[in-house]
């Protein structure tokens, strides 16, 4: 057992390094680097070069990797390309900003999500199934900028209930995005909630399909008992895998509603990076969320091996 | 004694037939294919059948509302936006269409045969796919992008590449499910060679996941192409396309709502569209998909 | 209470077909099962038995409906009570007994929550007394260290401990009725027997009625006082067990048991052709018209009524006066067998096979395999024209041997050589390919050894153009040519597998690989995935394929009757390794191994005069052991500790019958025949 968590947690190491070293590589294909970024237009010449001899940026390219990852993992991340704020400041705002998003959304969607996927399981093909499908197909389809786009007519442009855009500063304690986070929130929820509640739906209609429920049928076992105690807890299994990819989504993927919105995460923050040639914050940025990807998935896979007898038993003997 | 044997072509001809009814005989999948089919067609031929000149700009006339001359009315700078929502989607579905085919055939390709090695590459390409995952695809593409521009040499070859990665992984998954039926084990006994295995008894069974697989892959590059031009990223003015038709129109949203009501409509229709048809034709190739986030 | 417990009257359930028609699943079965009474039902695939039996309890799968009569147990209409009624019946008064209990076991509640759920639902036992109950049952069934049991989850209980732990369950609520849907069906031989006698005992000691449904005619002789055998949907014989089972009036009742290939008759079952109607395929007149010897012109236009006679038995047939006619056993061919010495075919060389091989920490401290081997000490010689049985149960390591003879598995030890002393390579890439063709493999399941995406035509092509590099026309006409040995007409060649029946496919298989001309055939359980009737076919064409081509087989089965059929010799197995080795006849008669001697005794034959001798434990091994006889820990003549610590040396009996055993074959001749004596007294 305790062998086989070990294995999971280098594997998860050796993920990180390997992203790490790819996103050292994707960046150095960029144009330019923090040198042009900081001296703009006077970056050339004389100038260009006695700047590259200080940042260290004339070194072989794995001797600039290795620093950087060693002191990253020492959670240095270094110092933004215009030389003033540490980067681990400037994004540590941002993080939380996405994390409070995330959080929010998530807490709305997946018990919505879970819900609902259950009722269009169990009320297969009648009116509820067809309407929250059809909605879903909906949600899943648009684009986040479309619907956002949508909501934003309709709330703030035509109710004029609420805020269509976010003006708090990036460093404000949470409190404040309120009631600026409602709407993006509504918009990640409504995708969010359409994919997994799909997943859980196809899920519930499989496991109802199968030998055990009939049995417990026979058995005399009341139908609500049947579907909390013998459903679900083999229905939902899977879905402990999606919500660990949608965390990871929230967290790296929502650019565009961060976007649409102004709001201040660490999405906007990377590709504003990316436009004004911020190097060391694009890296920051990137290693970040792929540690959290593989963390989550982690998890979520502890978590899955944790709640399936079959994984864990399995496990418990190999030792 | 006269045999008639099918014909390998013949066979194939007869199944993709019935599947195509069997998809249209659905509501989903007649709904879905008539639009994918409207929009290609309307892709096809737009550049005949509009009214104004896409470029065309006009300072006396901004932002006005549906009339007669303008159907959807004018966008910020004068021009005619029923012209600009009817060529909106051609640079999208030339990207995508081609990028869908080339992403789909290198991804299953390289899934197909990682999944028949096997072994310690196999699980180390695993990881390094894992790891490509696990970065947030906004920063990948802009790595490209930024680079070497944004025309259409430069995002095709990108979303191609960047839609693979999953295909790599679905293929592998299908091929291990194939490669552990007994057919393949009496295929290897017989001694077949590997290629004649492959081609023979492990494709035609992969393909059926590949092409359910490709139509949701063009569904989400169509996303992620709309979302760039959106980002101004993609698509450069004056091309009309409606990723970026929206993002220039949501500024005066507030008063010119149609400049932004026509490219969402089109935009929706034809991604559910595509979406129907795959759901669609997953159900009559008997094939499960667990829904999953797109990455 | 009188009157019947379970009346059913002219029922009929039925389904909504593609084009909107009803298709009927069960046709006006009518079925009285009275209190203690034991009934079997009788059918193959497609006859509807399972439908009936779920029927009982008011519950019909997704899609069908009743469409005519009803189902009463005591008394009341099941199909008119509401759900609550239903929900205090079903596992309570009348409880179900699962056909695969691995999959009708919730995988994430452990077998202690399960029972103690049935006695909440259903037993008159207070809250705190659940737990000791539950572990009573659990050892009323038998199953050892019963506390134990309680705690696990049922993936990691055997088959049998699984199929046990339902039966408790159903216990649980004290039944009157139980009904059993092909409750041993992919059990070992030994299993079987030992749960079968515990369902006897239980039934007996507890006044249950019990609905048993099974295509197994042997658990039923066993076990059911009244049989009842279906046919498409409708019941075409009903009677006492001894007149259905040793005297049957049905033409079908009659074609089925002389099927059954029995250990005492070493002649081939004669094969029933044709297959079932499908539902809504049977049309005006009787059902089984298309494959009845007794057919006439009356039998195709109208239907029999279904007919009660004096003798207590009822039959649905125009014609069951002659019935007596058609042959029970007996007039099967002998199978084609040597005369005289033949050369090595096949020569297996102190085989070894391991499935685990060794890994990282096994390289570092010196081992050179993983542990103890899964086969080992192989040695067999297969004489050119012979058919070689391998019997064992699961585990015994008989389908890993095919595949190492196939290539697909290198053995991790010993050699294998072919005829004129060729050595054949470990694996199959690396084979000449006269090799490779001279030896084919057919798998047990057609479902999967056919490429569902290829016709049958492109399936034959395979070996043709592998091995004869046949093209065109050429190819075609072999390709029928091959198909009507196999009894099958040309048009079959344009079709997909999923449009065949199982037997169909399994001579395609057949078909294919005879069309490679093979030297040496090997058949992996081909018969076990098919209905009876259907597994003499496919023996009777295995047996005319040899005599004609005169090809080796070695046929692996876990049934011993099927491999007592064909077989010149036979090997037992267990554990993977080799028990004894003989001609089938001396195998299949006294004296004997130990363990083939508890295999032998636990087979049921249908004939309810006969009773199984169960003298080992079930007990369900993992692994064998590292030294010493493999049978050591289940045998019940075992000597003592050289059981344990010595390898049994091979004991030599008449001919080349020999027997791997401490014990010497004149010992186990006087214990066997002792035994034997006791029984009969």
């Amino acid at each position: 057992m305790l062998a086989m968590l070990l294995r999971r947690l280098f594997l998860g190491l050796v993920t990180v390094w390997i992203v790490s070293m790819i996103i050292f590589a994707g960046v150095e294909m960029l144009p330019g680097d923090s040198c042009t970024a900081f001296l703009e237009r006077e970056a050339k010449g004389k100038l260009l070069e006695n700047c590259r001899e200080a940042q260290g940026l004339n070194r072989p390219a794995a001797e600039r990797y290795f620093d950087w990852a060693t002191s990253a993992a020492r959670g240095d991340l270094g110092i933004s390309a215009n030389g003033e704020k540490s980067i681990a400041e400037l994004v540590g705002d941002r993080l939380g900003n996405s994390l409070l998003l995330a959080a929010c959304s998530l807490a709305l969607g997946v018990p919505l999500a879970i819900f609902l996927g259950v009722v269009t399981g169990l009320w297969r093909d009648r009116p509820v199934d067809l309407a929250v499908s059809t909605l879903a197909i909906f949600a899943m389809t648009i684009p986040e900028f479309v619907s956002a786009t949508v909501l934003i007519l309709v709330f703030s442009v035509w109710l004029g209930w609420l805020p269509g855009i976010v003006l708090t500063s990036a460093s404000a304690p949470a409190s404040e995005f309120f009631p600026e986070i409602i709407l993006p929130v509504l918009v990640l929820t409504m995708v969010m909630t359409a994919h997994i509640l799909r997943m859980v739906r196809s899920s519930v209609i499989e496991v109802m399909a199968g030998d055990y429920i009939q049995m417990a049928t026979l058995k005399g076992v009341p139908y609500w008992r049947i579907v909390f105690r013998h459903a679900l807890p083999n229905a939902l299994l899977p879905a402990i895998n999606v919500v660990a990819l949608t965390i990871a989504w929230l967290l790296g993927g929502v650019v565009v509603i961060e976007v649409v919105f102004n709001y201040p995460g660490l999405g906007r923050m990377m590709i504003d990076a990316i436009s004004d040639r911020d190097l060391p914050v694009v890296q920051a940025i990137a290693l970040i969320v792929a540690t959290v990807y593989v963390c989550v998935n982690l998890s979520a896979d502890i978590l899955t091996m944790f709640a399936n007898p079959r994984l864990r038993t399995l496990h418990m003997r190999r030792g | 004694m006269t045999v008639t044997s099918a014909s390998p072509q013949n066979t194939r001809l007869m199944r993709t037939l019935s599947v195509l009814r069997d998809v249209v005989s659905r509501p989903s999948g007649a709904i879905g294919l008539f639009l994918v089919v409207f929009h290609v067609v309307l892709a096809l031929v737009s550049p005949w059948i509009v009214p104004y000149d896409y470029k065309a700009m006009n300072s006396a006339m901004m932002l006005t509302g549906p009339e007669a001359t303008h159907w959807l009315g004018t966008d910020h700078l004068g021009r005619d936006v029923f012209t600009r929502v009817l060529l909106g989607g051609r640079e999208a579905l030339l990207v995508t269409g081609i990028a869908t085919p080339i992403a789909v055939t290198w991804g299953g390709f390289v899934g197909i045969l990682f999944g028949l090695i096997g072994g310690r590459i196999d699980e180390v390409l695993m990881r390094v796919v894992d790891a490509f995952l696990s970065l947030p695809w906004i920063l990948k593409m802009l790595v490209l992008i930024v680079t070497f521009g944004t025309g259409i040499e430069v995002l095709i070859p990108t979303l191609a590449f960047f839609y693979g990665i999953p295909v790599i992984r679905i293929a592998r998954a299908a091929t291990h499910d194939v490669v552990a039926r007994d057919f393949v084990s009496a295929a290897r006994a017989r001694g077949h060679s590997r290629m004649t295995i492959i081609r023979h008894e492990l494709l035609p069974n992969v393909l059926d996941t590949l092409m359910v697989e490709g139509a949701m892959r063009w569904s989400w590059m169509l996303l992620a192409f709309s979302s760039l031009s959106f980002l101004g990223f993609g698509v450069s003015p004056p091309t009309p396309d409606w990723g970026l038709m929206i993002a220039d129109a949501r500024g005066f949203m507030s008063f010119a709502p149609w400049g932004v009501l026509g490219p969402v409509i089109a935009l929706s229709s034809l991604i559910i569209g595509i979406n129907l048809t795959a759901d669609a034709l997953a159900k009559a190739l008997g094939i499960d998909r667990a829904q999953k986030a797109p990455v | 209470m009188t009157g019947p417990l379970i009346d059913i009257r002219n029922i009929s359930v039925g389904f909504t077909g593609k084009s909107g028609a009803t298709l009927p699943v069960l046709r006006n079965i009518d079925l009285k099962v009275n209190a203690g009474e034991s009934i079997g039902i009788v059918g193959e695939s497609g006859s509807g038995k399972s439908t009936l039996a779920l029927a009982a309890m008011g519950y019909l799968k997704r899609g069908l409906r009743l469409m005519d009569g009803s189902v009463a147990f005591q008394g009341q209409d099941m199909f008119a009570r509401t759900r609550t009624e239903l929900e205090q019946i079903r596992g309570g008064e009348l409880a179900l007994i699962p056909q695969n209990s691995g999959q009708s076991l919730t995988p994430t509640l452990r077998i202690g929550a399960q029972l103690v759920e049935a006695l909440r639902l259903h037993a008159d036992v207070p809250e705190a007394q659940y737990s000791a109950k539950a572990i009573e049952l659990l050892g009323q069934v038998r199953l050892p260290d019963p506390a134990a049991i309680m705690t696990r989850f049922p993936h990691e209980l055997s088959g049998g401990q699984q199929q046990r732990a339902a039966i408790g369950m159903a216990l649980a609520g004290e039944p009157t009725a139980l009904l059993l849907d092909e409750p041993t069906t992919g059990l070992d031989v030994t299993t079987q027997a030992h749960i079968l006698e515990l369902l006897r005992d239980i039934a007996r000691d507890r006044g249950m009625a019990m609905v048993y449904v099974s295509h197994d005619l042997g658990a039923i002789a066993r076990v059911c006082d009244r049989v009842v055998v279906m046919y498409a949907g409708e019941v075409v014989l009903e009677g006492s067990t001894r007149q259905v089972l040793k005297t049957p009036i049905h033409p079908y009742a009659r074609g089925l048991l002389a099927s059954i290939p029995r250990l005492s008759d070493p002649r081939l079952p004669v094969a029933l052709d044709g297959r079932p109607p499908a539902p809504g395929g049977a049309g005006q007149g009787c059902s089984f018209v298309d494959r009845c010897a007794l057919a006439q012109d009356g039998c195709r236009t109208s239907r029999p009524d279904f007919e009660r006679l004096p003798s207590g038995e009822a039959v649905r047939c125009f014609h069951y006066q002659e019935a007596h006619q058609l042959s029970l056993t007996g007039s099967g061919a002998i199978p084609a067998s040597l005369d005289g010495a033949s050369p090595s075919a096949l020569h297996l060389d102190d085989l070894a096979i391991s499935y685990r091989r060794p890994g990282l920490y096994d390289k570092v401290l010196g081992r050179d395999s993983a542990g103890v081997p899964t086969v080992d000490g192989i040695e067999i010689t297969v004489a050119k024209g012979e058919t070689l049985g391998l019997v064992g149960e699961s585990g015994s390591g008989k389908s890993t041997i095919l595949k190492a003879i196939a290539g697909l598995l290198p053995p991790s030890g010993g050699k294998i050589t072919v005829a004129g002393g060729q050595a054949l390579a470990p694996e199959v890439e690396h084979r000449s390919p006269d090799h490779l063709r001279k030896i084919q493999l057919i798998f047990q399941n057609p479902d999967d050894s056919l490429n569902p995406r290829q016709t049958i035509a492109q399936i034959l092509e395979q070996p043709l153009k592998l091995y004869f590099g046949l093209t065109g026309d050429a190819l075609h006409q072999r390709s029928a040519e091959i198909l009507d040995r196999v009894r099958l007409g040309a048009h079959y060649l344009d079709r997909l597998p999923s449009q065949l029946s199982g037997g169909e496919k399994q001579r395609v298989a057949i078909a294919r690989a005879f069309a490679a001309e093979p030297d040496l055939v090997l058949c992996d359980e081909v018969t076990s995935a098919l209905d009876v009737s259907v597994q003499a076919a496919v023996l009777d064409l295995l047996n005319d394929l040899k005599a004609t081509q005169g090809t080796t087989y070695v046929f692996v089965s876990h049934d011993l009757a099927v491999v007592r059929a064909l077989s010149d010799r036979v090997a037992v197995l267990y554990q993977g390794r080799l028990c004894e080795l003989g001609p089938s006849a001396d195998v299949y008669a006294m004296p004997s191994h130990p363990y083939t001697e508890v295999l032998l005794g636990a087979v049921l034959e249908p004939d309810p005069d006969t009773a199984p001798t169960l003298s080992a434990d079930d007990v369900v091994e993992l692994s064998p052991p590292a030294q010493g006889c493999p049978f050591q820990r289940r045998c019940p003549r075992k000597i003592g500790r050289i059981c344990d610590t010595d390898t049994p040396p091979w004991q030599q009996g008449v001919k080349d019958h020999t027997i791997k055993c401490h014990h010497s074959i004149a010992d186990l001749a006087a214990a066997q025949a002792e035994g034997a004596a006791g029984q009969r007294a």
